[in-house]
């Protein structure tokens, strides 16, 4: 219950902002909370089953294409496009799972990045239809979500946030659950949990697809939110933004994606506007916080006053 | 004679040229505390690994109850009732005790996990410690929640890799206690290398000796036969 009332009231803080902020910061919270979203899901493959992909990428940008194809070719409505991303989403890191997850460690991110960048280098050949770098515009019904102009920045940040709150509710019931208590297992020690009756494979698989979706649905709403869907989406970056998301706001804790989006997103806005060097003070920050929060802001705070954050 | 619960058949498997366990024919009877000994090397680790199927073998059948259980994964063999505890203590250090039972709880469906979590803890006499970290256990301690793990999976075959290992005196009196207590519903199968416990606690004793059977038996008949004298026990022990 208590854990439930805090990020409740954590969500009334980020929905203050919201209200508050001026027309750019809102702006920027709202692509915070649906990069956030992304970050969530990979979390939970990442910091929670101990599985570090590199593919992931490729999952936002299946969720985006899956969106934004549909819309512009046949003029598919944004919700059944963003339906369809999210499947999209869950069902490419199914099908990628299924081949990479005979792998661990390192060799799982290698294959990992390796099924991504020929996702990329799809995107790039068929731009024809994908529009490659250029990108695809998404305008008129296709940016209409349940009669919401998501061309406005009210309707926009809200549907953004009711996407993060779903998705936040998701995950702390995932990870709250019995089989979240495996996810932590397969984390802490693979072979013992098969000696206590899970199969490894199908743990991390199921992992991963929930891990998709949750791509999956942040690319699509992306597309529907911003109005355009690029090549750009599935490059390499893509894959580590969630990762850094993760490792910045704490990897294996529920919040820490939110956090970490939030904070990287402000301090490369910050950083940017002091200097053209803004990369080196991005480095700095990130090493110290390696060096002081190995575990992340909310892993330290978990550590020093909050034990029973999820 | 009781039922056989667990049977090995010509079990082999080798690494490289190394023969680890060589055609072993083995029966588990229902309900009964099992000692496998060997000398090290012998391939005790190795074959209890064939019949948990943490390793696959090269030739020969392992049979749950008449079942042909031999192709089936790890897992499979845990849910089926087979449970195996780690020779090299392997708890969740970084999870609470109380997760740490309750992963093994969950894994047969149990409804009400504190009340199993709390019974299984109870039994190896953690009561009221499932609050702790396991890795802030001491090692002692840390041997029991293997074992509670174990029991958690309220199994049919238990199988305890060298469960003695490092522990105190005092606490291999209670170890002694607590498996005599699990038969005959569960069925022990148990490799361990300290003479006084297996003579105190074993029906039955398989001696091993470079991978094949070397003797089979009660422990009076392992103790007066002359090649398990001459391989193992030394002949000291049995004139004692």
């Amino acid at each position: 219950m208590k854990v439930w009332l805090f990020h409740l009231a954590v969500l009334v803080v980020v929905g203050v902002l919201a209200l508050t902020l001026p027309p750019y910061h809102a702006n920027n919270l709202a692509r915070v909370l649906v990069l956030a979203v992304f970050a969530t899901g990979y979390n939970l493959a990442f910091g929670y089953t101990g599985m570090l992909s590199l593919g992931h990428a490729l999952f936002f940008a299946a969720g985006m294409y899956a969106a934004a194809l549909p819309a512009t070719l046949w003029g598919v409505g944004a919700l059944p496009a963003l339906i369809l991303g999210l499947l999209a989403g869950g069902l490419a890191a199914l099908g990628v799972g299924l081949l990479a997850l005979r792998t661990a460690g390192v060799s799982f991110m290698i294959v990992t990045l390796m099924f991504a960048q020929a996702g990329y280098l799809t995107v790039i050949y068929f731009n024809q239809t994908t529009g490659g770098d250029q990108g695809l515009v998404l305008q008129g019904g296709a940016r209409r979500l349940i009669g919401l102009d998501m061309a406005q920045d009210g309707p926009r940040l809200w549907v953004a946030f009711a996407l993060y709150a779903a998705g936040l509710a998701g995950a702390l019931a995932i990870v709250r659950s019995r089989f979240g208590r495996v996810m932590l297992a397969m984390r802490e020690n693979e072979e013992r949990s098969r000696m206590l009756g899970y199969d490894p494979f199908r743990v991390k698989l199921a992992v991963l697809a929930v891990s998709g979706l949750y791509a999956g649905v942040a690319g699509a709403a992306y597309a529907v939110l911003f109005g355009y869907a690029g090549a750009s989406f599935a490059g390499v970056q893509y894959s580590i933004l969630p990762m850094l998301y993760s490792l910045m706001g704490g990897a294996g804790t529920v919040l820490g994606p939110l956090v970490g989006a939030a904070a990287m997103f402000w301090l490369i806005d910050i950083a940017s506007g002091l200097t053209t060097a803004w990369l080196m003070l991005v480095g700095i920050v990130l090493v110290g916080l390696v060096l002081f929060a190995p575990k992340g802001l909310l892993g330290w705070i978990r550590e020093r006053w909050m034990p029973w954050l999820p | 004679m009781a039922a056989v619960i667990l049977q090995a058949q010509g079990l082999s498997r080798a690494f490289g040229g190394l023969r680890a366990v060589d055609g072993v024919d083995f029966a588990l009877q229902a309900g009964e505390i099992h000692a496998l000994i060997g000398p090290n090397g012998a391939g005790k680790t190795t074959f209890v690994s064939l019949l948990s199927g943490r390793i696959a073998p090269d030739a020969g059948k392992v049979m749950l109850s008449g079942e042909d259980i031999t192709r089936l994964p790890a897992h499979q063999r845990v849910r089926r009732g087979i449970a195996y505890t780690f020779q090299i203590t392997s708890v969740y250090p970084r999870l609470p005790v109380f997760d740490n039972v309750a992963l093994a709880a969950q894994s047969r469906g149990v409804r009400d996990l504190p009340a199993a979590v709390d019974a299984a803890l109870d039994r190896v006499g953690m009561a009221g410690m499932g609050g702790r970290m396991a890795g802030e256990l001491s090692y002692g301690h840390q041997r029991l929640l293997e074992l509670a793990m174990g029991l958690a999976l309220k199994p049919r075959v238990l199988i305890l890799d060298e469960p003695t290992q490092g522990l105190a005196a005092g606490e291999i009196e209670g170890f002694i206690a607590l498996v005599r207590g699990l038969v005959p519903e569960t069925t022990v199968l148990m490799i361990e290398h300290n003479m006084e416990v297996v003579m105190s606690l074993a029906h039955r004793i398989t001696v091993l000796n470079f991978g094949q059977v070397l003797a089979s038996g009660t422990p009076d008949e392992v103790r007066a036969n002359p090649q398990v004298q001459a391989a193992y026990l030394g002949t000291d022990h049995a004139a004692a």
